[in-house]
């Protein structure tokens, strides 16, 4: 059983593996965040109802990073290989047979886990700094009579900044490349295909990355054009302003006394 | 037509090469790409300059000896002919056109465009075989083999060894002649009891000869001579995983996997 | 003078094989292993007999000059391997393959190894399948069979057109268990350049590895030579540019007779020359000649036209026209010799003259173009590639090429030289093919000598030697053959002359085409060798070997073999004329059939056909060379003897 984390094949069963975990969150997760086009309070009761089971949360965040520390260190551990078994490269011409996306996996997986961490920043963290207008923690509203954080209000409002938008829209254009080599090959690495399915596969692995592609990029396109939120972003901004004039001014209390 | 040649040039193993270029004689475009190099070693001879080392042997496509990478892929522009097949007239007068050995960790230049490829070698010595002593077989019509299965079978040993997909993986991966010889054998009912062990074993020698792994980018197969398909390195990543998830009961501590 | 002792057993001929391993001594398990055997190549001779030697628990040490045993020319056989299984059940027999090879060999070939070779013929078939070698199937899972190269029932196995390579595979696997189970060393880019003889006895070898050029020696108690055959004497042949003699030349050198050299087999469906650059003629399977047939024009002012625009009337269909029973499926020696016949009377067709039509027309409009690409599609491509002509559409140019020597190193029954301890196996013997090989029997043959012949045949000379007891390399035998070794090579790259090896290559194989080809004349092969030995002289004056002899130098490994090339090439013209007959593939234009014959006045042969003379030689010609260039080599007869099989004329007219 050693094998599978020191033989060649061994780590691209882990590679699938992992994949395949990080793959179905990123399926919940559009499917969460697509409640978004509904009103308010769908994906705010949906946010609050995450959070109010902290034991399914936290295995469901430790065994993603899990996967995701895997995933990672294995695809470096195989780039360094891979690297190392050609010391040499070719002087002449380009590549062919193969498809950009599926050279180019360790870059996308890359920029890919660069946005992950802007995104945790973004929206988990909520650091003012990566937000470009303020602190989203501030935003907060009422549901079922409780407060709860505003997650609806905080999304048209982080897609209302156009170089978000634009760093959201670039890493779902290289997950689209991830993921489109990657799903197939992940049944390819597991060896769950042979010569009949491989080309059905092939589209079917397409077709789930282009979904995935055009579900999450509707979000802060419909967002940012105002098909959606419109009304709402003012609001929220109005909020953000007020709670944020509100502290400074607590502030400015406090100093004067 | 002529055409102006720019070629790998290295003594031997441990002095590095770079690369020459050499104008040709007038050449015809019925000639074959060996032909040419022929005609420009003759060349060279006759003005007293050491000829250009190259493989080459039954130059008929099937002993898998000639190696050139030309013009960045292996065997040339043709899709499913080895080098020896690739005919002049691909070319254009006036051309230049880059050779180079194959470039891999696992085969160490030996002299200008000649490589050592014993790695393929090592890796059927240890299992890419069927275990039948002389004289023990039975009657060749005893066991039935599935006409599907026989011509998978064939599709997969019609491999010629020629190292073409590990020049063209950018892992210098050896996994399509790897995954080749293990599905030729696996696929007849003749090769059912080493399968296991067969797959194992040579997988085991194909990762300590610093090949890399697979991102099933299927540049392999687009300069495979005889076109052999990715699909049969799904078979063999099933096979390993099989093998390994059942492991030998039998094995000494350590040895399994 | 050697004694050339066929060794074969007594009583009937089906039971020879049975009763003589039967006799045999064999030797006990504890001893096998003190004895030690080289083979040298890896084509399906010597990788059956590297591995099967070595199961049965000799030690082993395997060389190949090539980067790896998979390469062996054996590889590139297309058409299929015979078996007399008969499970078409269309009549075939272990006599009926035996005979058919006799007949096809036009009796010249020993009887009781071809019947030997029939016989075995069926585990051939058992031990392939067993290891994993993908012969094609029916739907039931059967194995196919087809006809092939004019045989009239169906007995070839095959995998697609690619038979020889999955054999070679498959006996390449067997090796690679024994070099995996350390039962097996095997030296790769390792070439024989010599034969250790010590006090009469093939004791060792002297090598050269060709990446570092080290010359070493390495002594054993038997040696088994299986370098495969002699072709590219012509230069240009079907054969890999790297085959070559030198192995079983060098054997000649030390004593032992080289038989029939002159047998060589010329292959009918070959694409032509297209250039003075040519390096390699491709065959192009015999399978085609069941749907295509072969025309020229029956005019000389026609060859020059577009095929599409010859009328149907001013075709000469000249297989079919001159064999009737067998048409465009006459065994190889025949069609060949009548596409030259056409040619030389002008009506080659092609750029060189030298070329006859494969048309496919009637197949395509008989069975569709779709059932013609699917049976042949793999070998119009390949001939796509070559010619850039698309065969469906017009007719394919093919030309007879070199493309098997049936003469070799002498070997008795055991498959061993006048020389004790050296053995020799496949193409590089004589024994099974006589003046003409069939399509389907080469491999054949390898796998026989291999699998089954050598392990139960070596025992009986192993016995007779003490384990343990061959002499050390640091005999005198071994330091002369390597200071020899060291001379020849000293001797080429000391030449600074202006002809690079390849040059005195390509000038050889025209002499020998001309002189010692399809048609061979007395006064042509009598000018062919003077031509050879001025040649010879010019080659070790003239002849440059750039680059350095301790390293990588594929000119001094050409230089090496163009050198015996120069003298072998003497020797075959020298048996082709002193064979004043025509048999099988030697054709001598003295010795044909004439309207004077009652064969011909009867309607059982064509004018032009072959004139045995069984009555002065019905023989096998084994020479033996007399110490130096300067004299006539020997010539030692072995009585051909035919005891079952009665020699006839062989027609296959009717």
């Amino acid at each position: 059983m050693s094998g599978i984390f020191k033989s060649s094949l061994g780590k691209k069963y882990l590679m699938a593996g992992t994949g395949v975990v990080l793959l179905s969150f990123v399926v919940g997760h559009l499917i969460g965040n697509l409640q978004v086009f509904g009103p308010p309070e769908l994906i705010n009761r949906y946010a609050y109802f995450l959070h109010s089971k902290p034991a399914l949360l936290w295995s469901a965040r430790i065994g993603l990073l899990a996967a995701l520390v895997i995933h990672v260190s294995t695809a470096a551990r195989l780039t360094m290989e891979n690297r190392a078994a050609r010391p040499i490269g070719y002087a002449g011409g380009v590549a062919f047979g193969s498809t950009w996306q599926s050279r180019h996996m360790f870059l996308s997986g890359a920029v890919i886990l660069a946005f992950v961490a802007y995104h945790l920043a973004h929206f988990t963290w909520r650091l003012p700094a990566v937000n470009g207008l303020g602190d989203f923690t501030k935003l907060q509203t009422v549901l079922d009579g409780k407060t709860v954080p505003d997650v609806y209000g905080m999304m048209i409002l982080g897609f209302q900044v156009w170089w978000v938008v634009l760093l959201y829209l670039i890493a779902q254009v290289l997950l689209l490349a991830h993921l489109s080599h990657g799903i197939a090959s992940a049944f390819f690495s597991l060896g769950l295909r042979n010569h009949v399915w491989a080309p059905h596969l092939q589209r079917a692995g397409l077709a789930l990355s282009v979904a995935l592609f055009l579900g999450f990029v509707s979000i802060p396109a419909a967002i940012f054009t105002r098909v959606i939120g419109a009304d709402y972003a003012e609001k929220t901004r109005m909020e953000l302003r007020a709670a944020t004039q509100f502290e400074a001014a607590l502030v400015r209390g406090k100093e004067a006394r | 037509m002529k055409i102006k040649l720019k070629v790998w040039r290295q003594k031997n193993r441990d002095t590095p090469g770079q690369f020459k270029t050499y104008d040709s004689p007038e050449l015809n475009e019925h000639m074959s790409f060996l032909e040419m190099l022929d005609v420009i070693n003759e060349d060279l001879a006759n003005k007293g300059e050491e000829p250009i080392a190259f493989d080459h042997d039954c130059r008929e496509g099937i002993c898998g000896t000639c190696s050139c990478v030309i013009n960045g892929k292996p065997h040339g522009p043709n899709r499913g002919v080895a080098t020896c097949q690739t005919y002049m007239r691909s070319f254009k007068d006036g051309d230049t056109i880059v050779v180079e050995p194959w470039r891999a960790k696992a085969f160490p230049i030996i002299k200008d465009l000649v490589v050592d490829r014993t790695a393929f070698d090592r890796i059927q010595h240890a299992g890419g075989y069927i275990s039948v002593r002389t004289g023990a077989a039975p009657d060749a019509n005893a066991i039935l083999v599935p006409k599907k299965d026989a011509d998978l079978a064939m599709d997969a040993a019609q491999c010629i060894g020629c190292g073409a997909c590990v020049a063209a993986c950018k892992n210098a991966s050896a996994m399509l002649f790897v995954a080749a010889k293990v599905s030729h054998l696996g696929l007849l009912p003749q090769g059912q009891p080493e399968r296991e062990k067969r797959v194992l074993a040579m997988v085991k020698q194909m990762d300590e000869e610093g090949f890399g792994a697979c991102t099933a980018t299927g540049s392999c197969q687009a300069v495979c001579p005889k076109e052999i398909s990715i699909a049969f390195i799904a078979r063999m990543n099933h096979d390993y995983g099989k093998a390994l998830l059942k492991g030998d009961p039998h094995a000494a501590p350590g040895q399994a996997g | 003078m050697a004694v050339l002792n066929s060794n074969i057993p007594p009583g009937p001929l089906a039971e020879k094989w049975e009763q003589y391993k039967f006799n045999t001594k064999l030797i006990n398990p504890a001893n096998k292993r003190k004895y030690k055997v080289i083979v040298v190549g890896a084509g399906l001779a010597g990788a059956s007999a590297a591995a099967t030697l070595a199961e049965l628990g000799y030690e082993v040490h395997n060389f190949v000059f090539h980067d790896s045993p998979r390469r062996a020319h054996s590889v590139a056989a297309q058409g299929g391997i015979n078996a007399a299984k008969n499970y078409p059940n269309d009549g075939d027999s272990v006599y009926r393959l035996f005979y058919d090879t006799i007949k096809g060999g036009d009796f010249r070939s020993r009887e009781a190894n071809v019947y030997r070779l029939a016989e075995v013929s069926l585990n051939i078939i058992d031990q392939c399948v067993a290891q994993g070698v993908p012969f094609a199937r029916e739907y039931g899972g059967f194995l196919d069979n087809r006809s092939f190269g004019g045989a009239q029932v169906s007995r070839t196995f095959y995998a697609r057109g690619q038979t020889g390579q999955q054999l070679l595979i498959g006996a390449y696997s067997a090796l690679n268990k024994m070099i995996g189970a350390h039962a097996v060393k095997s030296y790769t880019h390792a070439e024989m350049l010599d034969l250790v003889v010590v006090n009469g006895h093939a004791k060792g070898i002297i090598v050269r590895h060709l990446e570092t050029g080290a010359i070493t020696r390495h002594n054993a108690d038997a040696i088994v030579l299986a370098t495969g055959g002699y072709g590219n004497v012509y230069n240009l042949s079907t054969l890999a540019r790297n085959s070559n003699a030198t192995a079983i030349w060098r054997a000649y050198k030390r004593g032992a007779c080289f038989a029939n050299p002159c047998y060589t087999q010329i292959h009918p469906t070959c694409i032509p020359v297209s250039g003075d650059y040519q390096s390699k003629l491709t065959l192009m399977s015999e399978s085609l000649r069941n749907d295509g047939r072969v025309w020229v024009p029956k005019k000389k002012e026609d060859c020059k036209k577009r095929p599409r625009d010859i009328p149907e009337a001013d075709r000469d269909y000249y297989l079919e026209r001159m064999y009737a029973a067998f048409g465009n499926l006459a065994p190889r020696d025949v069609s060949s010799r009548a596409a030259k016949q056409v040619c030389d009377e002008g009506r080659g067709i092609g750029p060189s003259g030298l070329g006859v039509y494969l048309d496919f027309a009637d197949a395509i409009q008989r069975l569709g173009e779709g059932k013609v690409r699917e049976r042949y599609g793999n070998l119009f491509a390949m001939y796509h590639e070559i010619t850039n002509e698309d065969a469906y559409h017009t007719p394919m140019r093919i030309y007879p090429a070199v493309h098997y020597t049936m003469g070799g190193l002498w070997v008795d029954y055991n498959l061993m030289s006048n020389l004790p301890g050296l053995f020799v196996l496949g193409e590089a013997n004589f024994s099974d093919h006589g003046a003409n090989r069939l399509g389907a029997s080469a491999l054949m043959q390898g796998l026989a000598d291999g699998y089954f012949v050598i392990p139960a045949t070596i025992s009986a000379y192993l016995a007779s030697q003490n384990p343990g007891q061959r002499p050390p390399v640091e005999h005198d035998a071994f330091r002369a053959a390597e200071a020899d070794v060291q001379a020849i090579i000293t001797k080429l790259m000391n030449s600074k002359g202006k002809h690079t090896p390849t040059s005195f290559h390509r000038r050889l194989g025209k002499i020998m085409w001309d002189h010692c080809g399809m048609a061979r004349t007395k006064a042509g092969l009598e000018a062919g060798i003077k031509h050879i030995i001025a040649l010879r002289d010019e080659y070790w004056r003239e002849v440059n070997v750039l680059g350095a002899a301790n390293d990588w130098n594929q000119a001094l490994e050409l230089a090496n073999r163009v050198a015996d090339y120069l003298e072998l090439g003497e020797l075959m013209c020298r048996d082709a004329l002193h064979r004043e007959e025509s048999c099988g593939a030697h054709f001598r234009e003295e010795y044909q059939y004439t309207t004077a014959d009652p064969e011909v006045q009867n309607g059982l042969v064509n004018v032009g056909d072959v004139k045995r003379r069984d009555d002065v030689f019905a023989y096998v010609a084994g020479w033996e060379y007399p110490g130096t260039t300067e004299k006539a080599p020997v010539l030692n007869k072995e009585p051909l003897v035919y005891e079952a099989a009665h020699m006839s004329t062989r027609s296959y007219k009717v």
